[in-house]
C-alpha cells in the first residue's frame, strides 16, 4: 500500500527542488552576471567630455587596472552613488573613468561642477552603442578591467563601500597593479 | 400529459447555459491570444519586405534587458530602442539570423534571447517536454490496460442503473 504513495510523493518532491532551485536563481538584473568577465573589454574611442573637440579611447588605460563607471545626469542611483564615487578617488586605489551614457555634455558638467568629480576622464556616449558593447542594461554600472585589458568584474546598481571592499578591492590586490 | 419533466427541462437549460460559458471563456481566450498593442512603438519601415520581416522576427525574439519580460520590439524603454537600431543596422547590413543573435549573445548572454540556443547545455529544456510526454504516455498506457484488465475480470452482473 506504501508503493501507492512513493511515486507522487517523489515526483513532488522532486518539483519542490526543481522549482525552489529555479526561483533561487531566477536572474534578476543585479545579480545576472556579465559574460564580459574573463573576456577582453571592448574598445572604444568616444568624445572627451573634459576637452570638446578631441577623443578619448580606453586603450590609453591599458597596462593599469582601471574602473569603468556607466553613469548619467538622469539617473537616481548615479547621485546615490556619487558621493562614495568621490571618495574611492581620493583613495587612488585605481582610476575611474566615466562613460556619460545617453546624456547631455552640458547637464553633465554642470552636475559635474555642483558635485565634483571623480574621474579620471569622461568618455561621452550619447548614441549608447558603446554601453551596447559592454552589455549595459541600466546605469549605474561600474566594471573593474585589470592590467591586462581583462574585465573582472561588473555591479549593476550603485557603489558602496561595503561592495568596494568585499567585491572590488580584493579582485584589485590580488592582481599586479602592473602588466608584466 | 406527456413531454419533457421539469427537471430535464432544467437540466437542458443549465447544460445550454454552460455551453454559453465555454464558448465565451473560448473566445476571451483567443481575444488575449492574439490581441496586440493597438499603437505599435516601433514603426520602423524597410523597403525590402524580406528585410522588414526579418527585423520584425528578431526584434520580437530578443529580451528587453531592463524590463525583463518584454521584448525589444514591445518595448519603451531607451535601451529596447537602442538595441532595435543594432537590429535594423545588422539587417541592413545583410547579416543572418544567427549572427545577430551572436551579436546579442556576446554583450548581453544567452538570458536575451527568448527562444534558448539549441545547445548540449539547453538540451533537458528542449528534450524536458518529450521525455515527460513519453513518460505520461506510458503510464496512462499502463493505467488504461490495468484498467480494461480489471474489466474483462469483472464478470458479476452489473447492478441496475437508477432511471433505467
Amino acid at each position: 500500500m506504501m508503493n501507492r504513495f512513493v511515486l507522487p510523493l517523489g515526483v513532488f518532491a522532486l518539483l519542490v527542488v526543481v522549482l525552489y532551485v529555479g526561483v533561487k536563481n531566477s536572474p534578476d538584473r543585479e545579480h545576472m552576471k556579465s559574460v564580459l568577465i574573463g573576456r577582453p573589454a571592448p574598445e572604444f574611442t568616444l568624445p572627451d567630455l573634459m576637452n570638446e573637440g578631441s577623443t578619448l579611447s580606453n586603450a590609453k588605460f591599458r597596462g593599469k587596472p582601471y574602473l569603468l563607471n556607466v553613469w548619467g545626469t538622469w539617473c537616481p542611483s548615479c547621485r546615490v552613488e556619487h558621493q562614495t564615487l568621490l571618495e574611492l578617488s581620493k583613495q587612488q586605489d585605481v582610476p575611474i573613468i566615466g562613460l556619460n551614457w545617453k546624456d547631455e555634455p552640458d547637464l553633465a558638467h554642470e552636475w559635474l561642477a555642483q558635485l565634483g568629480n571623480p574621474y579620471a576622464a569622461i568618455a561621452v556616449d550619447q548614441p549608447g552603442r558603446t554601453a551596447i558593447d559592454w552589455g549595459v542594461t541600466a546605469a549605474p554600472e561600474t566594471f573593474l578591467v585589470d592590467a591586462q585589458g581583462v574585465v573582472q568584474f561588473r555591479l549593476a546598481g550603485a557603489m558602496t563601500h561595503e561592495i568596494w571592499e568585499k567585491e572590488f578591492l580584493p579582485r584589485i590586490q590580488g592582481k599586479p597593479m602592473v602588466a608584466q | 400529459m406527456s413531454g419533457p419533466s421539469r427537471q430535464a427541462v432544467q437540466a437542458a437549460a443549465l447544460a445550454a447555459s454552460r455551453r454559453w460559458l465555454l464558448c465565451l471563456a473560448f473566445g476571451v481566450l483567443v481575444l488575449t491570444a492574439v490581441a496586440r498593442p493597438a499603437f505599435a512603438i516601433d514603426t520602423t519601415q524597410f523597403d525590402d519586405p524580406k528585410m522588414q520581416e526579418q527585423y520584425l522576427r528578431m526584434t520580437h525574439e530578443l529580451r528587453c534587458m531592463q524590463c525583463l519580460n518584454t521584448s525589444i520590439a514591445d518595448s519603451q524603454v531607451n535601451l529596447a530602442a537602442d538595441l532595435r537600431r543594432e537590429v535594423y543596422d545588422l539587417v541592413k547590413a545583410g547579416k543572418t539570423d544567427d549572427e545577430i543573435r551572436q551579436f546579442m549573445v556576446a554583450r548581453y548572454g544567452e538570458f536575451i534571447l527568448f527562444r534558448p540556443l539549441t545547445n548540449a547545455r539547453n538540451l533537458w529544456l528542449w528534450a524536458g517536454p518529450v521525455v515527460f510526454l513519453v513518460l505520461g504516455g506510458f503510464i496512462a498506457f499502463r493505467v488504461l490496460r490495468q484498467r480494461s484488465k480489471l474489466m474483462a475480470l469483472d464478470t458479476e452482473p452489473v447492478e441496475e442503473e437508477a432511471g433505467r
